[in-house]
C-alpha cells in the first residue's frame, strides 16, 4: 500500500465501518496521479491522464481509419455505425444551427470534437482506467479555447474591427442610456465568461460524476461489515446505476459542447447579433 | 489518514487551474483525432456519401429514363401496328384491283386472240380458195383446150392466142359466176 494518498483507493485501505476507521471520503486527492514517467514539479511529467487522453485519440482515429479508410458505397457492419455517428453530428448539430452552407467548413472540426470529448468522457467507466480524462481541467480548457480563438477571429473576419466589436458587445441603439452598461456586461460575459463556462461546465460534469461514482464505491467498499453490508447493498446498486447515469451524461455533455460551438461560430457568422 | 488528505488538497488548491503540461497533452491529443478525421477519414467518407447519392439518384434516373423509353417504345409499337394494318389493307386493295385488272387485260387478250385466230382463218381460206381458183382455172382451162382440141381436131398450138381465147372465157364464166352471186 502506498503511503501517497493521491494513489490511495478505498480498495487498498482495508478500513471498513465499526472498525474505527474514518470514512476515505474522495475529494480532490482523488484526481491527482503520481506521474508514471517525470517528476510532478519539474513539469515534464506523464501521467494516467495524459496516457488515457493519447489512447483515447488512437481509439478515436482507430475506430474511425477502420470505418472510413476504404469506405464502401454499400457500408458494413462498422462504416455504418461511423456513418451514423458523422451524420448525427453533421446533420443533427452544424447544419442544425450554422446552416448547411457554412457549417460545411466546420464539420470536421465539430465531429472530432464530438468523438474526441466523447471518448475522454467514456474513460470514466472503462474498467481498469475508470477516470474520465475531462475531469482535469486542462483537457476541456484546451478545447474551449481552440473554440475561442475560432470564434473571436471568425468574428472579426467576417465583420471587420468595430462590425467585429458590435457583433461582441451587442449593440443595439434601442437601448439608450443602458447601453453602455448593456456592452460593458456583454463583452464581459462573451469575451470572458464564455469560454470560461464553456470549459467548465464539461470539467464541472465530469468531475462531479466521477466524484459520485467514487463516493458509492468507496461506500460499498467501506460499508462492508456488520450490519453495514445491507447498506453497502444499497450503496453498490447506486453504482451501477449511476454508471448508467454517466454513460448518459457523457454523451450528452459531448453534445452540449459541441452544439455550443457550433452556437458561438453561426453567431460569429450571423448579420445581425 | 486525514492528514495525508489535507496534504493532498494543499497540493492541488484549486482544480480549475490548468497544469501546462496536461494542456499541451490534451491539445496534441486532440490535434492527432482532429488531423486524422479532416485531411483523411471525413473526406474519404463524404465521397463515398456522394457518391452513394449520386447512385441512388442514378438509379431513379436510369429507372425513370427506361419507363420514357418503354413508353415511346410502346408507342412506336402501336404506330407501327396501325401503319402494317394500314399497309395490309392497302395491299388487300391493291391485289384486289390488279385482280380485276389482270382478269379484264386477260379477258381482252383472249377476245383478241379469238379475233386474230379467227381473222387468220379468215385470211387462209381466202388465200386457199384464191390459190384452189387460180390453180383450177390453169386445169380447167388447160383440161378444156385439150377437150377442145380433141373435139375440134385441131391443134391449137399456137399459145398465145390459145390463152386470150381461154382467159377470155373463164373471163366470162368469172362474169356469170359473180353476177349469179350477186343475184344470190
Amino acid at each position: 500500500m502506498s503511503a501517497d494518498p493521491t494513489q490511495v483507493l478505498a480498495f487498498e485501505t482495508d478500513c471498513h465501518i465499526f472498525d474505527g476507521c474514518g470514512f476515505p471520503a474522495p475529494g480532490l486527492h482523488s484526481f491527482l496521479f503520481e506521474p508514471l514517467v517525470g517528476d510532478a514539479d519539474s513539469s515534464v511529467y506523464f501521467n494516467k491522464t495524459m496516457l488515457l487522453a493519447l489512447l483515447g485519440s488512437v481509439i478515436v482515429v482507430g475506430f474511425f481509419w477502420a470505418a472510413f479508410r476504404k469506405p464502401k458505397v454499400v457500408p458494413g457492419k462498422l462504416q455504418m455505425v461511423a456513418e451514423a455517428g458523422y451524420d448525427f453530428i453533421r446533420r443533427g448539430v452544424v447544419y442544425e444551427t450554422i446552416g448547411r452552407k457554412e457549417g460545411e467548413k466546420y464539420v470536421p472540426l465539430v465531429v472530432s470534437l464530438f468523438f474526441f470529448i466523447w471518448m475522454m468522457n467514456l474513460w470514466s467507466i472503462i474498467p481498469v482506467a475508470q477516470f474520465p480524462v475531462t475531469s482535469i481541467i486542462a483537457y476541456p480548457a484546451v478545447l474551449a479555447l481552440i473554440v475561442y480563438v475560432l470564434w473571436v477571429s471568425l468574428t472579426f473576419k467576417r465583420h471587420g474591427f468595430v462590425g467585429a466589436f458590435k457583433n461582441i458587445s451587442g449593440y443595439d441603439k434601442s437601448l439608450g442610456p443602458v447601453l453602455p452598461l448593456a456592452m460593458f456586461i456583454e463583452l464581459l460575459s462573451n469575451l470572458l465568461v464564455r469560454p470560461f463556462t464553456h470549459a467548465v461546465r464539461l470539467f464541472a460534469n465530469m468531475f462531479a460524476g466521477h466524484t459520485l461514482l467514487l463516493l458509492f464505491t468507496i461506500a460499498s467498499w467501506y460499508l462492508l461489515n456488520g450490519i453495514g453490508i445491507a447498506y453497502a447493498g444499497v450503496s453498490f446498486v447506486m453504482v451501477i446505476v449511476m454508471t448508467a447515469f454517466e454513460l448518459f451524461i457523457q454523451a450528452l455533455q459531448a453534445y452540449v459542447f459541441v452544439l455550443l460551438t457550433c452556437t458561438f461560430i453561426q453567431g460569429a457568422l450571423a448579420e445581425h447579433h | 489518514m486525514s492528514q495525508l488528505l489535507t496534504v493532498a488538497a494543499e497540493e492541488m488548491e484549486n482544480p480549475l487551474i490548468p497544469p501546462i503540461p496536461e494542456l499541451v497533452i490534451g491539445l496534441i491529443a486532440f490535434v492527432i483525432v482532429f488531423g486524422f478525421l479532416a485531411k483523411k477519414l471525413l473526406p474519404n467518407i463524404n465521397k463515398v456519401l456522394e457518391q452513394r447519392r449520386e447512385a441512388i439518384e442514378g438509379g431513379i434516373e436510369k429507372a425513370e429514363a427506361a419507363q420514357t423509353e418503354a413508353q415511346s417504345v410502346l408507342e412506336q409499337y402501336k404506330a407501327q401496328l396501325a401503319e402494317a394494318r394500314h399497309e395490309a389493307a392497302r395491299l388487300r386493295q391493291e391485289a384486289q384491283e390488279q385482280g380485276a385488272t389482270l382478269i379484264a387485260e386477260m379477258r381482252a387478250e383472249g377476245q383478241r386472240q379469238r379475233e386474230e385466230i379467227v381473222a387468220a382463218g379468215h385470211a387462209q381460206i381466202e388465200a386457199d380458195r384464191k390459190a384452189a381458183a387460180s390453180a383450177l382455172r390453169q386445169d380447167v382451162g388447160q383440161l378444156a383446150t385439150e377437150l377442145a382440141g380433141k373435139l375440134v381436131g385441131e391443134s391449137l398450138q399456137d399459145h398465145a392466142r390459145q390463152s386470150r381465147t381461154i382467159d377470155r372465157f373463164l373471163d366470162g364464166l368469172d362474169d356469170s359466176a359473180s353476177k349469179a352471186e350477186a343475184t344470190r
